[in-house]
């Protein structure tokens, strides 16, 4: 019964969107408020319902409701309940649902917090954001609809993949959704300016923050899932160029780009017409990203379970919203008149070398990512494009990127001087090269990598730190002190972010470069040394768990004679999914993890186990929550409340919006 | 229960990445073929190199390479040697002939159109002239003076 209520709740909510897509925008047309007015109850009212409906799909999942197809196929009773719960996302109609909770709750949010729109700008963001909600909805009831019964109830489930009953991996995918779907809202912003004609520096206020949001969010996601490769997959890869993995890394160069440029409009009134597109474009590589994994054109290790039905359904929805998007942006962008005027060597422009620099490194990863497709249908070459191709053609766009990121960071507005800004910054380039020259004479040859992230992490880690700190002006140390804890969210926030940035590129070199590795047939109660550490397998015991068997195996790892840790890298075998995973065995550390993985029983006795000392391993996540610290920092910023105040006094005055 | 795990532990044996025994014993040869396997993809795999996968089939191409290497195959040798027999498709770093020139200077190129076209807009922005700021409406005006009393 439950169970057809959500069913029942997510095709009203689907009227819902339609009533919402199409009576604000006529409204806001004919400039009648009362159909504008609709937009708000109606997007709480969608919010409501699908929250409903995903409550009930939810429900099915916890209960083993196993007459539900989806719950069969995904789950089982021996199932420890955070895998009940993440299983309702765990799979493609279930993703769906969560993807369209996401939109809807984006669109509820701007309702709620959209106050400080005007009544025309805020009735057209609601209505194209509805639009979008519509187009899923069709396709989650046409082609993936997750309520469908069984006929004759069997006694268990499934399972869920093995791989992904972890709890890195059940937080990963909303993550990535709530970023994905988060770009939904710049779009919407993006199309309703277009259909008012104008952009201003509100309209950039505006969509900075929801932007923003996105943006982190997104940060927060490809850093699980990075994580969660690392201790999940067995040998420590954290990023692999898979095509799913480009796919939500694209939305991100993207985001990343929106988000310098909408700087650019909302103080200087300068590259409107760019940052619409890259509005447009950013929320299409998102569409990209869900066409890639759930239409199975191009392979990955992200099987999702996929049938071309619901691929050329996405495809159509991508056509449509991106050829209606930019249509519409051909037809209008010509009205947005810039107004700021800037000098070569200025802020602005340095800005636009960054958007140049992450939209073409989008680029070359979208290329990459559908080249294998173009080869095989243009040419008939069947090829791959896998890791050594993108570390070659992505790095350089980083290391450029990052080399003009102090600089540009700290030249002011319309006019600067190259020598002026770098006055200040002469110290922390001596710094980095010294640095980085050190690290190079340490390591005996090697490559070139571990010297480069290192002179690029400490070049721009100092820049932030002088930037902030000429931002406290003149004046004795103690005032200054005092004025840099008084400095605006956004420019703690700024230098935050772009410190993360240092730490993941200064963390991936680092990793990539130093990594060592031992494999071995280790006896039990044998102690063999790799790179400094003594390890020692102590025992390997069969363990049963709730719904696996697990090879656990206990491993001592010692410093000289001193224990340094005591591990238990496992090998577990889901018998109802018939797969088995590895569980790595890892001694986290500030400078190094150390990595221990048990392998086979072997025929001649003993055990083949792998020991990896991975240098700064955890730089590379730690600088991902650096990163959306940096954001949230910028989100808490003051100029996006003060609209926010405003509202409320004008709730005060008597409730009517102004116009 | 427990002849049932120990059937089930037999049934699916999920076998190592690199395993001890296809190790070489000459370092650098083994170096090599770590190498070169990185950049060899595993066939029945999803976009994994066989270095890192655990399929059977990327065992044996692993064995390939370092039989390849032992026999004193040069790294080009081994590449050749098994793109012959695998085609293509093996290789994660795709070879710059023919149309995959495209692919290798779609990045490069791009970056000169846009540095071109972002160097033109930088280029017109300084030489706009100043224009008169639009001034606010009476309307903007009063909102504008109410925010900053805030």
């Amino acid at each position: 019964m439950i169970v057809e209520l959500g069913h029942f709740a997510l095709v009203l909510a689907a009227l819902v969107a339609i009533v919402q897509m199409i009576v604000p925008l006529v409204g806001a047309n004919r400039r009648w408020s009362g159909w504008m007015a609709v937009a708000e109850p109606a997007a709480t009212v969608q919010f409501l319902l699908v929250a409903a409906s995903f409550a009930a799909l939810t429900y099915a999942f916890v209960t083993s409701d196993f007459s539900l197809r989806l719950v069969v196929l995904n789950s089982h009773t021996a199932k420890p309940m955070l895998y009940k719960v993440s299983g309702v996302w765990g799979n493609h109609e279930g993703s769906m649902l969560l993807w369209v909770l996401i939109l809807a709750l984006f669109g509820a949010c701007a309702a709620w917090f959209g106050g400080n729109l005007t009544p025309t700008l805020r009735a057209r963001v609601l209505a194209v954001q509805a639009s979008i909600s519509v187009a899923f909805y069709g396709f989650i009831l046409l082609t993936s609809n997750p309520f469908l019964r069984v006929g004759s109830p069997p006694l268990n489930g499934e399972d869920l993949n093995p791989l992904l009953q972890d709890p890195g991996l059940a937080f990963h995918p909303p993550f990535l959704y709530l970023g994905y779907v988060g770009l939904s809202m710049a779009f919407s912003f993006a199309i309703a300016a277009l259909l008012e004609g104008k952009v201003d520096a509100a309209w950039g206020r505006w969509v900075r923050p929801w932007t923003l949001a996105a943006w982190i969010f997104l940060t927060v996601g490809i850093g699980l899932g990075s994580w969660w490769a690392y201790y999940e997959l067995g040998w420590g890869g954290f990023w692999f160029w898979d095509p799913v993995e480009n796919a939500s890394f694209m939305p991100w160069l993207l985001a990343a780009a929106l988000l310098h440029s909408a700087i650019v409009v909302e103080k200087r009134e300068a590259l409107k017409s760019w940052t619409i597109l890259l509005a447009i474009m950013a929320f299409g590589f998102s569409l990209i990203g869900t066409f890639l994994v759930r239409s199975g054109v191009i392979t990955s290790v992200h099987a999702f379970a996929n049938d071309p039905e619901r691929g050329v359904y996405i495809l159509a929805i991508l056509a449509v919203f991106m050829g209606g998007a930019l249509t519409l942006f051909a037809a209008r962008a010509s009205a947005m008149e810039a107004k700021g005027v800037f000098a070569i060597v200025s802020r602005e422009s340095a800005l636009v070398a960054n958007n140049v620099l992450l939209a073409v490194a989008a680029f070359v990863v979208f290329v990459g990512t559908i080249w294998p497709l173009v080869a095989e249908m243009s040419f008939g070459r069947k090829l791959s494009v896998g890791a050594p191709f993108f570390d070659a053609a992505f790095t350089p766009f980083m290391i450029a990127l990052t080399a003009i990121l102090p600089i540009g960071a700290m030249l002011p507005w319309k006019r600067g001087n190259i020598g002026r800004t770098m006055q200040p910054l002469w110290g922390v380039l001596a710094l980095s090269i010294a640095a980085g020259s050190l690290v190079w004479v340490m390591q005996t040859g090697g490559a070139m990598l571990a010297p480069i992230g290192c002179v690029l992490a400490t070049w721009v880690i100092g820049g932030q730190v002088i930037d902030l700190w000429t931002r406290t002006g003149r004046g004795d140390v103690s005032s200054r002190i005092r004025r840099l804890r008084n400095l605006p969210g956004a420019d703690w926030g700024k230098a935050t972010a772009h410190t993360g940035l240092a730490i993941t590129l200064f963390g991936v070199a680092g990793l990539t470069a130093w990594e060592s590795e031992d494999i071995r047939v280790a006896q039990v109660g044998e102690r063999f040394e790799h790179a400094g550490y003594g390890i020692e397998l102590r025992s390997v015991d069969q363990v049963p768990g709730p719904n696996y068997v697990s090879t656990t195996a206990t491993m001592a790892v010692y410093r000289g004679d001193r224990e340094v840790a005591v591990l238990h890298p496992e090998k577990r075998v889901y018998p109802v999914a018939q797969m088995p995973t590895t569980e790595a065995g890892i001694d986290n550390g500030f400078l190094r993890d150390v990595y221990l993985v048990i392998g086979d029983e072997q025929a001649g006795g003993g055990w083949a186990v792998r020991t990896y000392i991975k240098p700064f391993a955890n730089w590379i996540w730690a600088g991902c929550i650096i990163m959306g610290l940096g954001g949230v920092f910028s989100l808490g910023d003051r100029r996006y409340r003060i609209a926010a105040g405003a509202r409320k006094r004008a709730a005060a005055a008597g409730g009517v919006p102004a116009e | 229960m427990k002849r049932l795990i120990l059937a089930l532990m037999l049934l699916v044996t999920p076998a190592l990445a690199v395993t001890p025994n296809e190790v070489l014993d000459d370092p650098v040869l083994e170096a090599r073929a770590r190498e070169l396997s990185k950049g060899l993809r595993c066939l029945v795999c999803r976009n994994e190199n066989i270095d890192e996968s655990n399929a059977e089939l990327a065992g044996d191409l692993r064995v390939l390479v370092r039989e390849r290497l032992v026999e004193g195959d040069s790294d080009e040798a081994v590449m050749d040697f098994v793109v012959a027999r695998y085609g293509e498709y093996v290789l994660l770093k795709p070879m710059a002939t023919g149309t995959n020139l495209i692919l290798w200077v779609a990045g490069p190129a791009m970056l000169l159109i846009a540095g071109a076209v972002g160097a033109g807009y930088v280029r017109r922005r300084r030489n706009a002239p100043a224009e008169t700021e639009v001034g606010l409406s009476a309307e903007e005006e009063a909102r504008l003076k109410d925010i900053l009393q805030d």
